[in-house]
């Protein structure tokens, strides 16, 4: 796999989320085939993967939701089967589905995770949480009049109710428009500053790219990869240099000069391997000069994680085949 | 606070929960008022002159009209219960330190609470109709009783049906046959008179002895082997429901 797996040389005392051997299946169908990995303290790890991968399973047995079959899981140092409650009150959980009442206003839904939770002085957190996530002027109308993306909003401050130290946040910003998929990332930022640590499923690689320190890739039931974004994207060769020029002529004499590089005749340009650092970057650059080529256009790609995403499960998809 | 304090104190926040919720629908609370008022005026003015039941029609109707009106608010219950489980809210309460009993609670409590208000209402309504019960002060105690001990029976059955329903809409099908049977018993006229069939049904049936020991109370002279019937109905009314909710609600949340 190529990628370092899961344990960091830190030990169990950093890890506020550990799982080892996690199975779970529904009758026949295996929905995670053994899965292991750490959440250190304070970070915000991502688990990503298609539809049906199994991510909605991990959170619900992480929150202590559904039962393990088989494995080890412990969240904030309690075991999730035997110390559920102790797990319960260090959790916080926004979920797919916005978990708000709707027959209640915005204020009454976060004043009432307030009281069950037994916050001290419930009216000033409730206050402030409706500030932070800029409800304040529909904070006396029924949480059924809310637009979806007001919802979420409404449903994350409730999970921040009581400053849980583990946030669980379940494709937090499936179907919001882009505004307020920047919102929420900020306050997954802003959360994390204070501490906090959080678990997050997504299937948008840009999102686990912008707020995770670790990703673990999840599919059909198993982590096929964990890493840090940057030591993902290092998996998948394709590092690259595009240039594009003014003429067909000179993409020609350009692809002939360069060895390795592939054409592209419509678009004028053309792709060069490379391993993107400063020398390679010179050597690359004189060569054309010796030649008198001048490209119009000169950028260094990275693979980015959509890359990354699709060449591991294309790989996986082609184990399954080959079994 | 204690071990103990914690599922009281939780009853309480859910209980205020489900009383915000019954203010913001008044429309179901006046529903659950007027229509057995509104059988009443029926029962007292229209048909009530063609019955022969051997005393002032309104003294005879009253007691069943009690029971009628605690089986009639039961619906919204059911349909609260039921949404509780399929909306989003209730993932919410179970990933918390919650106690587990006190969503349940919540609802059993404002239900009780809403039967007693519309059967204060009935009472009401009664004597303003010329209701003259001879009861004495020991009997209305006894009345009282019997009333809250069947509205908390009828609360939890109900919540169980709610949690048992598949969606909102059978939820408040369910506790159908719970507002028929009154029609089916002693309430608005003796089961002798019934046809073959109906009347064996109306005999031994649990709204029959609950009414009939209202009946006695209300009239001064309690039938102690109704009333034993009464209260064994009603407390296993009461445990079946109870234990129903709850394994339910296991099995859901």
């Amino acid at each position: 796999m190529g990628v370092r797996p899961g344990t960091d040389g830190e030990g169990m005392r950093n890890s506020d989320i550990a799982v080892s051997g996690l199975r779970k299946a529904y009758g026949d169908k295996v929905v995670l085939d053994g899965i292991d990995f750490d959440v250190t303290a304070g970070s915000v790890f991502s688990m990503l993967g298609p539809n049906g991968a199994g991510k909605t399973t991990t959170v619900n047995v992480l929150t202590t939701l559904l039962k393990a079959d088989a494995g080890t899981v412990r969240v904030a140092g309690h075991d999730v089967a035997s110390e559920t409650r102790e797990v319960r009150a260090a959790i916080g959980v926004t979920g797919q589905f916005a978990a708000v009442d709707e027959l209640l206003s915005g204020r009454e839904n976060l004043r009432l995770m307030a009281d069950l939770k037994r916050v001290r002085s419930g009216g000033r957190v409730v206050t402030r949480l409706l500030e932070r996530f800029d409800l304040v002027e529909s904070a006396d109308r029924l949480a059924s009049t809310y637009s979806g993306g007001m919802r979420r909003k409404l449903d994350l401050a409730m999970t921040l109710v009581g400053s849980p130290r583990i946030i669980f946040l379940d494709e937090p910003t499936t179907g919001l428009d882009p505004r307020s998929r920047r919102t929420m990332w900020e306050i997954v930022r802003e959360l994390v500053t204070d501490g906090t640590t959080i678990f997050l499923t997504t299937q948008y690689l840009d999102e686990a790219d912008q707020l995770a320190d670790r990703i673990a890739v999840l599919d059909q039931g198993r982590l096929i990869a964990q890493g840090t974004p940057e030591e993902l994207k290092r998996t998948v060769p394709g590092t690259h240099v595009r240039l594009r020029f003014a003429s067909l002529d000179e993409l020609d004499t350009a692809a002939r000069v360069l060895a390795g590089s592939t054409p592209d005749d419509q678009e004028l340009t053309l792709r060069v391997p490379s391993d993107g650092d400063s020398r390679s970057l010179r050597a690359l650059l004189d060569r054309l000069d010796e030649h008198m080529i001048d490209a119009k256009e000169f950028s260094v790609q990275t693979p980015d994680l959509d890359d990354v995403f699709l060449a591991l499960t294309e790989r996986t998809g082609a184990e399954v085949i080959a079994q | 606070m204690s071990a103990v304090s914690i599922p009281f104190a939780d009853s309480a926040i859910m209980l205020r929960r489900n009383l915000k919720h019954t203010m913001r629908n008044p429309t179901v609370v006046f529903n659950a008022i007027l229509f057995p008022i509104v059988m009443m005026l029926m029962f007292v003015y229209v048909f009530g002159g063609a019955f022969n039941v051997g005393e002032k029609y309104v003294d005879y109707a009253t007691p069943g009209l009690i029971v009628m009106a605690i089986s009639y608010g039961l619906g919204s219950t059911a349909t609260a219960v039921n949404s509780d489980m399929t909306k989003g809210i209730i993932n919410r309460f179970k990933v918390m330190d919650v106690s587990r009993g006190s969503v349940l609670t919540g609802h059993v409590i404002v239900t009780a609470v809403r039967c007693l208000v519309a059967d204060a209402a009935i009472i009401g309504v009664a004597f303003a109709m010329g209701f003259r019960p001879a009861a004495s002060a020991l009997d209305w105690l006894g009345a009282i009783g019997l009333v809250l001990l069947v509205s908390v029976a009828a609360s939890w059955l109900t919540v169980a049906l709610g949690l048992a329903a598949k969606s909102v809409e059978s939820a408040g099908l369910a506790t159908v046959p719970l507002i028929m049977l009154p029609f089916l018993s002693s309430a608005f006229a003796p089961a002798q008179t019934m046809a073959p069939g109906v009347r064996q049904f109306a005999e031994y049936q649990p709204f029959t002895p609950i009414i009939e020991t209202l009946r006695g109370l209300l009239s001064g002279n309690p039938p102690a082997s109704q009333a034993m019937a009464a209260v064994a109905w009603s407390a296993g009314f009461a445990l079946v429901g109870y234990l129903w909710a709850v394994s339910t609600f296991r099995k859901r949340a």
